[in-house]
């Protein structure tokens, strides 16, 4: 087992569990409005499976979305200037929690209407297949959005084009309030897969060497052989569904047995079993996040707010559309791994 | 007289609907075991059990239908959307088919249902979780809308819209959940279409309705300090819309403000404009004015939604305009 790969996972993980611990607190503080939907506990799906693609695969999230944020563009500075509201923020503080955008490295949002963003990632993945290029995109979900039509549709059109997506469901047994068995008559979302068809995979998501080793896969073939597919992830959100819910529909045994299968606490466990690290050093680099985390609080509390002026900017795009008589040149291609 | 909070009088409003007539049965995520997202329809569940308390999963498409059929046999469903943004997931079953099932079937089918749920912006939730969605569902036939701005109209009107034989789109305040206000024991209704004066004056009228109705009442409060007496007329349904009622008001001010949260384009301040040029031409002293939000998707940051929602400063520069006053 790779050494250095154990100890990324490990810090991303971190990295996001203490971001999002300190943005509660900042929830708290009222240093931020609207909604917050917290990641905690379910950290190894997206450390796992974003940390198992190239860079320039495409990320597609829900509103709960900070981890993936995180996982992929790294900026803390940036998400907690986005938390915060601030110029500086990701998405210029017009988004906020439920909408992290970062273009430059395919991190295409943060989508709040739940199913929604199913076909958008379907469609992403049918632009990289109409221009030949060897990008796969990753599509996060959540269990309930199973019941969406806006996420059949879009696997049915994924499944019917080939498209090379991996749908990845964060089982985290709950949408909202309600237990995944009061709304799905099935008791895996995997199964939904084969009426497309498309393969499918249930995975423990609170593994992260098993969702990217999972992960990696699926993402070979969706570049290899242009083939979607559906992994789904059992995890645990150790939080309420938002700052505002209380989560008392859960009993307190289901919420410490799912605890005791915390990712990191998973993931450090098999460290000190490989020697890969020990406490201290493990110890080391939680320090350096927690520093990391208080220079982004810092950060977004000394950044300005968004310019009034601004108001009205991005509304439409002001680029004149081009009136010449030559074809436009189309992009230079990359080619696709394997043909 | 006893205060209830809107949350509460929309509650009791359907308890005794339901009370009244076992045909009424409520529908949406997290309406029964949950006790409802904002907690509305909290204790229906024990008080009248699964039959009639539904759950559903993430479906907006597909429990808005569930319920168009049930009504179609005469079922009287109310449809709770979480929020009146994820309705549009279900646009499709509230225009193509609630809409319109009576006229093409030359009449033969009634529609008793209500879709109701919280609308407009709270408190930085952005783009896709801020939207006022009043004039998307006013601009359909066949659908009544319904906006409610205080507890006691709240109550009366969903009783009315629940006894309606036609589809209703019922829009409350996300904000206004927690407003207290004086609602009788007694039983009421409010007949649909009938607009209510919540404050009177004879120098400007205010048209607002939902939680613009106290934005509106804050300014006429500020103005009365200038010596300005502003009516302030809430039309409660947008559609139907007490034209008459309306008229009146402005031929006795001759002067008139719309207030309203919604995009200024083909909203339902622009109709107004129109009823009211057309209806009360001579009467006018000043075009009729409208304060909306601004044109732009809800951003996040706090300073930039505070600068697109109406509020009190904006209101009362828009009725010393139409006073020609600064
Ligand atoms: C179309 C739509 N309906 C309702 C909501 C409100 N809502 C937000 S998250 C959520 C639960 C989603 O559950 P799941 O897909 O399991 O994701 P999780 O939050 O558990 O990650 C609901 C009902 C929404 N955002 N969009
Ligand atoms: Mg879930």
């Amino acid at each position: 087992m790779d050494r250095d790969l154990m100890l990324s996972l490990y810090r991303d993980m971190i990295c996001i569990r203490r971001f999002e611990e300190e943005a509660a607190r900042a929830y708290t503080r009222g240093k931020m409005g609207g909604f917050l939907h917290l990641y905690i506990g379910e950290e190894a799906v997206a450390v796992g499976a974003i940390s198992a693609v190239e860079p320039t695969d495409y990320i597609v999230a829900t509103y709960r979305e900070h981890a993936h944020y995180l996982a992929r563009v790294g900026d803390m500075k940036a998400a907690m200037a986005e938390l915060f509201g601030k110029a500086t923020g990701c998405s210029k503080g017009r988004g906020g929690s439920m909408h992290f955008f970062d273009m430059k490295k395919r991190f295409m949002g943060g989508h709040a209407i739940v199913g929604g963003h199913v076909p958008i990632a379907a469609g992403i993945a049918f632009a990289s297949k109409y221009r030949g290029e060897p990008d796969v995109t990753l599509c996060f979900f959540g269990d309930g959005t199973a019941n969406m039509g806006a996420f059949h549709e879009g696997m049915s059109l994924a499944a019917l084009w080939k498209l090379p997506v991996v749908f990845i469901c964060e089982n985290n047994l709950y949408s909202m309030g309600t237990p995944l068995y009061r709304t799905l008559a099935v008791e895996d979302v995997a199964v939904r897969a084969e009426g497309y068809p498309m393969a499918q995979e249930i995975i423990n998501g609170d593994d992260v060497l098993e969702v990217r080793e999972a992960v990696r896969r699926a993402a070979k073939r969706a570049r290899t052989e242009s083939l979607p597919i559906l992994v789904e992830a059992k995890t645990y959100r150790f939080r309420g569904h938002s700052m505002s819910d209380p989560a008392k529909y859960r009993t307190k045994e289901e919420v410490e047995e799912w605890m005791n299968r915390d990712p990191i606490r998973i993931l450090a466990q098999r460290i000190y079993e490989l020697g890969v690290a020990n406490e201290a050093q493990l110890k080391a680099i939680d320090d350096e996040v927690k520093q990391e985390v208080a220079e982004a609080v810092k950060f977004a509390d000394e950044s300005p707010v968004p310019d009034p002026a601004t108001l009205y900017d991005d509304v439409y795009s002001e680029t004149e559309p081009r009136q010449d008589e030559e074809k436009v040149v189309p992009l230079p291609r990359r080619a696709r791994a394997g043909g | 007289m006893r205060e209830l909070t809107y949350r509460e009088a929309l509650r009791e409003a359907m308890a005794e609907e339901m009370e009244r007539d076992e045909r009424v049965f409520l529908m949406g995520e997290e309406v029964g075991h949950y006790n409802g997202a904002y907690k509305v329809s909290e204790g229906l569940l024990d008080r009248f059990g699964e039959r009639r308390v539904v759950d559903t999963p993430i479906a907006e498409t597909g429990f808005s239908g569930v319920g168009i059929g049930a009504a179609m046999v005469g079922l009287r469903p109310i449809i709770e959307f979480m929020t009146w943004n994820f309705s549009l997931c279900a646009y499709d079953q509230l225009v193509n088919n609630a809409a319109k099932l009576r006229y093409m079937s030359g009449g033969q089918i009634s529609l008793p249902i209500v879709f109701r749920g919280p609308g407009g912006a709270a408190h930085q939730l952005a783009a896709q979780h801020s939207q006022v969605v009043e004039n998307l569902y006013a601009y359909v036939p066949g659908l009544k809308v319904i906006t409610p701005s205080t507890p006691y109209d709240a109550k009366g009107l969903l009783k009315s819209a629940i006894r309606d034989d036609n589809p209703i789109v019922f829009i409350e305040g996300e904000v206004l959940y927690g407003r207290k206000g004086q609602v009788p024991e007694e039983e009421y209704t409010i007949p649909l279409g009938k607009g209510d004066v919540k404050r009177e004056g004879k120098d400007v009228t205010i048209i607002a309705w939902s939680k613009m109705v106290h934005v509106a009442l804050e300014a006429a409060t500020a103005l009365a300090k200038d010596g300005i007496e502003v009516e302030v007329l809430d039309p409660r349904t947008i559609r139907p819309l007490d034209e008459a009622l309306i008229l009146r008001s402005v031929k006795k001010t001759n002067r008139c403000v719309i207030v309203e949260e919604g995009w200024p384009f083909a909203g339902a301040g622009a109709e107004l404009c129109y009823r009211i040029t057309n209806g009360a031409f001579d009467y006018l002293d000043a075009p009729a004015v409208r304060v909306t939000g601004e044109d732009v998707p809800m951003p996040y940051a706090k300073n930039l939604e505070h600068l697109v929602l109406p509020g009190v400063e904006k209101v009362v520069t828009a009725v010393k305009s139409v006073l020609y006053r600064s």
